[in-house]
């Protein structure tokens, strides 16, 4: 019978099923990081259990490290607390650690990828809502609590259950100017933020099967935004290609075992899916969110929406409490919002290629007088690829601030967080109120361009325009 | 180690209404700049219940009339976002034993169970009835009963729904499975020798 890749990953992964019905699902690799794992450590501690795999856990740092400091300790102690805290657990364990030291931290979910040590056909887990990015390598990858995380580490599986399939067609062709990061917006527009609640959700369709590894990553990083727990995109040769040579890629004989292995947990033509649902990439435009949440978004050529045009009552809540909180007329433009912070970064959009594809357009360009701009890649090794090809030098002259690899601002657990209602044009993935460190700050959620444009007019814009992107 | 058969939870309830409630919203991300869990209770809802300087702000929580409650009644898609285990952890830790909402975030809803803490879905008119009673009388003794899939209080009766494998875990005292997943290791090792990524 024909299945789809979720169902051969879960079937390869089940062990048993529990009493409760949930399947005991065995968690090939667990990535960790030291915000939600130091009270998995002290649980595993206090109960005397051990870690069973410790060789499938992979730690690094990513949450508190400041982006501006490289000598520790920190000036914050907690943050320096945590560090050690990880440190001292990933000793303890035998677990490998991608410290600063190694040249190979970043955020977790772009140093899993750029280590091979995400592959098609696995499971993954982490204490990171975000661990759906994952799935762009056709490998099934969950956000988990700390609890799991100490079931994971004492028993290298979880208890949990079977989701639903929903399979999302994106056909056509993306427009000039229009990116991966601008689709998962629309999508989950379309579909609402827990439209996804109980599903994986599939990616496919001829805009998938153009995307690179990085567009996948954004798109799948976002599943959890529109309530999905996954997100995937089947393995095919482009998977095949970024992971060849990879340091915890398969060498050898075993590589072409593997690839052979891999591409048969591509979903089977003609398998179930629980729900279908395809969409024309035509009429995806650069999209912007106006609210407090990834679903609260238009395109860039829309006005903001009107309270009083709603037509549920619930809607006209969630908008009238948006807009209360964004400082947002109801009917305005989008475009030319004036906005002050513009944050280049996350896991969602803090590539080689965000930066690359940033850079091709800026050089030569400047930030508006008065906005601050920061540039932080995802992880020393992305660091590391755009100095080499010098777009931290197009992107310093041009205004932004060059960083070191971090969470930074997405979620403001370091030094880098918006003061009293900045509006911060950012290529992250929440907008939730408070978000970015200051309890009245706003964000807008747009593409790495997009924040280019916005950081560069000094409001939020089309990159299309402004960069003249179709002449390109 | 025995865990609590949870069949019931029996209490007073607080209304934090509102839909899409995060988990950035439930417990700031600053707050988890920590190693324990330890004193999270005291910093749930920190940012919508505290002005900067500390001192409190218009909020259910705030309100004397709600004090002591152990219920938490609130609206769709409730700790969406994040899939931080502070939010549930500060939930309980701050001392409610159950949540009421339309319908609840995965991840959150997974977080909770496995705290011993249910999740129970019940509709939004009901939610409506319960939360009228409340504010009219706080003192109002509302019981979840996560085994008969209902709510009740003041001689009325409405349907809950707890996830069934929620139920299970819950009412046979199996809510966390640790005890249950260790039990399989033999059974693990068998499956991990079929996957050859998982080599040492």
């Amino acid at each position: 019978m024909p299945k789809s890749l979720f169902e051969k990953v879960w079937d390869a992964h089940a062990v048993r099923t529990l009493a409760n019905g949930q399947t005991q699902l065995l968690i090939g690799t667990h990535l960790i990081h030291e915000v939600t794992s130091p009270q998995a450590f002290g649980m595993v501690r206090d109960l005397g259990l051990k870690v069973v795999m410790p060789h499938r856990t992979f730690a690094t740092v990513d949450h508190i490290v400041p982006t501006d400091q490289f000598v520790e300790p920190y000036s914050d102690p907690l943050a320096q607390a945590m560090m050690d805290e990880l440190r001292k657990n990933c000793a303890e364990f035998g677990i490998t650690f991608f410290d600063r030291a190694t040249g190979k931290q970043g955020i977790v979910h772009i140093v899993g990828p750029e280590q091979g040590i995400t592959q098609p056909g696995t499971t993954i887990a982490c204490g990171d809502s975000h661990t759906s990015t994952h799935g762009a390598f056709g490998a099934v990858a969950f956000g988990i609590g700390t609890t799991q995380i100490r079931d994971v580490l004492a028993t290298q599986t979880m208890a949990l259950g079977k989701l639903k399939v929903r399979r999302i067609n994106v056909t056509g062709k993306l427009q000039p100017g229009v990116y991966a990061k601008d689709v998962i917006l629309h999508i989950i527009r379309v579909l609402g933020v827990n439209g996804g609640t109980g599903y994986a959700y599939e990616y496919a369709g001829e805009v998938f099967d153009r995307f690179s590894m990085e567009e996948r990553m954004t798109v799948c990083n976002m599943s959890i935004e529109g309530g999905a727990r996954a997100g995937y995109v089947n393995p095919d040769q482009t998977t095949f290609e970024y992971l060849k040579g990879r340091p915890y890629s398969p060498k050898g004989a075993a590589w072409d075992a593997a690839v052979e292995r891999w591409a048969g947990f591509a979903s089977d033509a003609g398998c179930h899916y629980d729900d279908i649902v395809t969409m024309d990439a035509a009429d995806i435009a650069p999209t912007v969110t106006w609210g407090i949440n990834p679903g609260q978004g238009i395109s860039i050529n829309e006005t903001i929406p009107d309270p009083a045009l709603a037509t549920a009552v619930d809607e006209k809540a969630s908008i009238e409490e948006a807009l209360a909180y964004m400082k947002l007329t109801p009917g305005a433009p989008i475009k030319g919002t004036k906005i002050n912070v513009a944050f280049l970064g996350s896991c969602t959009n803090g590539r080689l290629s965000d930066f690359q594809e940033v850079a091709k357009f800026l050089k030569g360009r400047k930030v508006a007088a008065g906005v601050k701009a920061i540039a932080v890649p995802g992880s020393q090794i992305v660091a590391l690829q755009c100095e080499k090809l010098g777009l931290d030098k197009i992107l310093a002259e041009a205004g932004f601030e060059w960083r070191a690899a971090g969470c930074s601002m997405c979620l403001a657990m370091n030094p880098d967080k918006l003061i009293g209602d900045q509006l911060c044009a950012s290529s992250s993935n929440r907008n939730f109120k408070g978000r970015q460190g200051s309890t009245t700050g706003r964000t807008i959620l747009m593409s790495p361009l997009m924040v280019a444009a916005a950081a560069v007019t000094g409001s939020v814009a089309d990159a299309r325009e402004v960069f003249s992107v179709s002449s390109h | 180690m025995a865990l609590e058969k949870i069949t019931h939870v029996t209490g007073r309830g607080v209304s934090i209404p509102g839909n899409d409630i995060d988990t950035d919203r439930i417990i700031p991300a600053r707050f988890m700049k920590c190693v324990t869990f330890d004193g999270l209770g005291e910093f749930l809802f920190y940012d919508v219940r505290k002005n900067a300087d500390g001192t409190d702000r218009p909020h259910p929580l705030n309100d004397p009339r709600f004090k002591g409650a152990t219920l938490l009644l609130s609206g769709a898609n409730f700790g969406c976002g994040s899939s931080r285990e502070h939010a549930p952890q500060a939930i309980q830790k701050y001392g409610f034993k159950t949540i009421i909402a339309e319908n609840f975030a995965e991840i959150f809803f997974g977080n909770c169970t496995t705290l011993g803490v249910p999740c129970a879905t019940a509709s939004r008119t009901d939610i409506a009835k319960i939360a009228a009673a409340i504010e009219a009388d706080p003192q109002t003794e509302v019981v979840v009963d996560v085994a008969k899939q209902e709510i009740r209080w003041g001689g009325q009766t409405v349907p809950a729904v707890v996830r069934a494998d929620a139920l299970d875990g819950l009412v046979n005292g199996r809510w966390d499975a640790i005890a249950e997943l260790l039990d399989g290791a033999a059974a693990v090792q068998t499956k991990a020798v079929t996957l050859p990524y998982l080599a040492a």
